[in-house]
C-alpha cells in the first residue's frame, strides 16, 4: 500500500475537483459516499482512482438523499466521511443535513455550485448560498466555507474535517463550477508536515463495551414529544453555536482602511473584486474589498468595522441577492449606502466592477 | 387470578428494562416483532455488536427500546443511514427497522438499491397495511377494499394499484446469497427463526437480509382483540404469503 497521498509538499497544476479529492485523502478521510452530478463528478473520479491505494472505500449511492444519509451513518460510526454534490443534488441532501444539524453529526459536504433554479446549467453560479447556509427545516447550525481558489479548496477541505469534528457541526466547502473545472497551480501538502493535526474522530454508535452491562447504550434521536423539550434542545444548539462562532469565523479584507467604496463579494467573485481594486487604486481611486470566508457563521463584527469606515458599499455576486441578504442581515442598522451587481448564474469580470465603482463616486 | 397472569412476561435479555413498558399502543404488532428480534439477538449472542436504526413511523418509538446503540433517523431513511454505518464499520451488525410506508413508499428507492447492491445489512419491516403514526392513511400495502383515512370507501385497486409485495420484489432483485422471508406476529417462533437466519446471513458476510413481519395496528384498524387477530391471521396472509422466499445455500466445507 502507498504511504501517504502527499509526501511533504508538492506543487501541482490541477482542477479544483482534483484538489478536493487529494485534500480529502491528505486529511486521512476514511470513506466517501456520492452520486454523480456535474460539476462535481471529478471529485468522485479522482477519489475512486486514488483512494484504493490507501485502502479507502467509496460507495456510489442511489441518489443524493442516500449519499447524505450514508455519510451521516459513516460519521456516526466514527469514521471521517464526506460527500460532494451540486445544484439539485444539494437540494436532495438538505434532508440529511437537517438531521446532522439536530444531532450534531460532523458531516463534511463539498458543494460545487451550478446554475439554478431547477436543472438550469451545469456550469457555474453562486445560487446555492441560501440553501447551503440555511437549507431544510432548521436554524442554519452549520459552518460554510466559501473558497476562492484551488489553494483554498485544498486548505479548507482539510480544515472542514477538523472544524466538523472539533465542534461537532456539519461543515460545508462551498465552491462552484469554475473552481471545480478550471486548472490552476497550488501547493498540496501533508497536513502533518505543516503542523496541522487532524482532529481525532470517535464513534457515536458502535462504541466499545457491552451496552446495558458495562455502559449505557447510545440512544440517539431527533424526535421530541413536547414543544418545551424541543425548544430546550434547539436553544442549546444555538447557544453552543454562538459560543464557538467567534473561533470559527474567517474573513479577508484588501485595501479597506481608507476606501471610499468597498466591494463585498465571496468565493470566486472576490478574485474579480481584488483585480478591480488593484486597477482602481492604480487610477488613484480609493477602493477596497471585503470578503467573508465563512458565510456561516458570518463575520458580522469584521464587516461592520469595514462598513463604518467606507463611504459606499458595492455587493457583487453571481446570484440575485442571496449573498446580499446575508450582508443586509449582518449590517442591520448601518446606513452606509449600498449598491449591487447581481448576475445569477453568470460570471463577473473586474471591468464590470471597475465601471460600477467609478459610476458610484 | 392464575399464577401465570401475575408473573412478569418474559423479556428478551437485550430489551432495556428501564424503558418498559414500551410506548406502543396495547395490542400493537411492533412490540411482538421486536420481541422476536430481541430473542433472535439473545440466541445469537451478538448484542454487543448491534447498531439498530429505526425509521419515522411507529417504529421510532423503539429508539430507546434495546440495550444497543440506536439511531432514530428520518421517514424512509433508515436503510441509507444503516448502510453508511455498515460500509464504514463492517464488523458491526446493522439492523434497519421500519414500517411499510417507510420501506415501500418514501424509502423504496433505498430498499431496492440496498437489495440490488446486496448490502450486508438486515432490513426488518413491520407491515401493518397502513400508516400508523400519522393516523391510519392508505399505505402501499393497504389491502384491496380496505378502508383507511385516505381510502374511506375502500382501496380502489384500479385507481391506486395492488398491495406492494415487498419480499417478492426483494427476492427478485437480490443474488442467491440474500435471505428473504415474510413472517407474522401470529407465529412468533417462526418469525424469530427467520430473524436468526437473517442475522446469521449478515454475520457470515453473505449478503442482504430482509424480513417483512405482518403486524397489527388495532388503533387505526379500529378493531377489538378478536378482530385484530382475525385480520392478522386470516385477511393479511391472503395477499401476503408467509414463508421463506430466499435462503442462501449452506457454504461448502
Ligand atoms: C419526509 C416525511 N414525510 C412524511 C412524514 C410523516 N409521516 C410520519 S410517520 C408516516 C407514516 C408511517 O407509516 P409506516 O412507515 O407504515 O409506519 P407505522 O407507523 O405504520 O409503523 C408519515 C407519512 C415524515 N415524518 N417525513
Ligand atoms: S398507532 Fe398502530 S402501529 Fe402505532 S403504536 Fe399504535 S397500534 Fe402500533
Ligand atoms: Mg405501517
Amino acid at each position: 500500500m502507498a504511504d501517504k497521498p502527499i509526501q511533504g509538499e508538492k506543487r501541482m497544476f490541477v482542477t479544483g475537483n482534483e484538489a478536493v479529492a487529494y485534500a480529502a485523502l491528505a486529511a486521512n478521510v476514511d470513506i466517501m459516499y456520492g452520486y454523480p452530478i456535474t460539476p462535481q463528478n471529478e471529485i468522485m473520479h479522482y477519489f475512486t482512482r486514488l483512494a484504493p491505494k490507501f485502502d479507502k472505500p467509496f460507495l456510489q449511492t442511489e441518489d443524493e438523499i442516500s449519499a447524505g444519509f450514508t455519510t451521516v451513518g459513516g460519521v456516526m460510526s466514527g469514521k471521517r466521511s464526506f460527500t460532494a454534490t451540486a445544484g439539485p443534488g444539494n437540494t436532495l441532501m438538505q434532508e440529511s443535513m437537517s438531521m446532522a444539524e439536530m444531532m450534531r453529526i460532523p458531516t463534511v459536504v463539498v458543494i460545487m455550485q451550478r446554475g439554478g433554479p431547477s436543472t438550469a446549467t451545469v456550469i457555474y453560479s453562486q445560487q446555492e448560498v441560501t440553501m447551503t447556509c440555511y437549507g431544510a427545516n432548521g436554524e442554519g447550525i452549520r459552518v460554510v466555507y466559501s473558497t476562492c481558489n484551488h489553494q483554498e479548496l485544498y486548505d479548507y477541505t482539510i480544515k472542514s474535517f477538523n472544524t466538523a469534528w472539533k465542534y461537532r457541526i456539519p461543515t460545508f466547502v462551498l465552491g462552484d463550477g469554475y473552481q471545480a473545472k478550471m486548472r490552476e497551480s497550488l501547493t498540496m501538502y501533508d497536513p502533518e508536515a505543516r503542523g496541522i493535526k487532524m482532529v481525532d474522530t470517535y464513534p457515536l454508535v458502535g462504541l466499545p463495551g457491552s451496552p446495558g452491562v458495562d455502559r449505557d447504550p447510545a440512544h440517539l434521536r431527533n424526535t421530541y414529544n413536547t414543544e418545551e423539550e424541543l425548544y430546550e434542545v434547539v436553544s442549546n444548539l444555538v447557544k453552543d453555536y454562538e459560543a464557538v462562532a467567534p473561533e470559527i469565523v474567517e474573513s479577508e479584507s484588501f485595501d479597506c482602511d481608507d476606501a471610499e467604496v468597498v466591494v463585498l463579494a465571496h468565493g470566486v467573485v472576490s478574485r474579480a473584486a481584488v483585480e478591480a481594486v488593484r486597477e482602481l487604486r492604480k487610477a488613484g481611486i480609493k477602493a477596497g474589498h471585503f470578503r467573508p470566508i465563512t458565510l456561516r457563521p458570518f463575520p458580522d463584527k469584521e464587516l461592520k468595522a469595514v462598513a463604518n469606515q467606507a463611504k459606499k458599499l458595492l455587493v457583487v455576486e453571481s446570484a440575485q441577492g442571496q449573498f446580499a441578504k446575508l450582508v443586509h442581515h449582518s449590517l442591520y442598522g448601518d446606513s452606509t449606502p449600498m449598491e449591487y451587481i447581481f448576475k445569477p448564474g453568470l460570471g463577473i469580470t473586474s471591468d464590470e466592477i471597475i465601471n460600477k465603482v467609478k459610476a458610484m463616486l | 387470578m392464575t399464577v401465570t397472569s401475575v408473573m412478569e412476561p418474559k423479556m428478551p435479555k437485550c430489551w432495556r428494562q428501564e424503558t418498559k413498558p414500551h410506548k406502543f399502543c396495547p395490542g400493537c404488532g411492533h412490540g411482538d416483532v421486536l420481541k422476536a428480534l430481541g430473542t433472535a439477538i439473545d440466541e445469537l449472542g451478538i448484542q454487543d455488536r448491534v447498531v439498530f436504526g429505526c425509521d419515522i413511523g411507529c417504529s421510532l418509538l423503539s429508539w430507546d427500546f434495546f440495550n444497543f446503540d440506536s439511531i432514530q433517523t428520518h421517514h424512509g431513511r433508515t436503510t441509507p443511514v444503516i448502510t453508511g454505518v455498515k460500509r464504514a464499520r463492517p464488523e458491526l451488525i446493522c439492523i434497519a427497522y421500519m414500517g411499510d410506508g417507510g420501506g415501500y413508499a418514501i424509502g423504496s428507492q433505498h430498499l431496492v438499491n440496498a437489495a440490488s447492491r446486496n448490502e450486508r445489512i438486515f432490513v426488518l419491516l413491520a407491515n401493518n397495511a397502513q400508516y400508523g403514526m400519522t393516523g391510519g392513511q392508505m399505505a402501499p400495502t393497504t389491502l384491496p377494499g380496505m378502508k383507511t383515512e385516505t381510502s374511506p370507501y375502500g382501496r380502489d385497486v384500479e385507481w391506486t394499484g395492488n398491495p406492494t409485495l415487498g419480499p417478492e420484489m426483494v427476492a427478485a432483485i437480490t443474488p442467491d446469497s440474500a435471505y428473504v422471508a415474510r413472517g407474522t406476529m401470529s407465529n412468533l417462533r417462526q418469525l424469530t427463526q427467520m430473524m436468526k437466519k437473517a442475522l446469521q446471513n449478515q454475520i457470515d458476510g453473505n449478503g442482504f437480509s430482509f424480513v417483512e413481519a405482518l403486524a397489527s395496528c388495532p388503533t387505526n384498524w379500529r378493531t377489538n382483540a378478536a378482530k385484530t387477530w382475525e385480520f392478522v391471521e386470516k385477511e393479511m396472509p391472503q395477499y401476503f404469503k408467509v414463508g421463506e422466499l430466499k435462503v442462501p445455500a449452506k457454504k461448502e466445507g
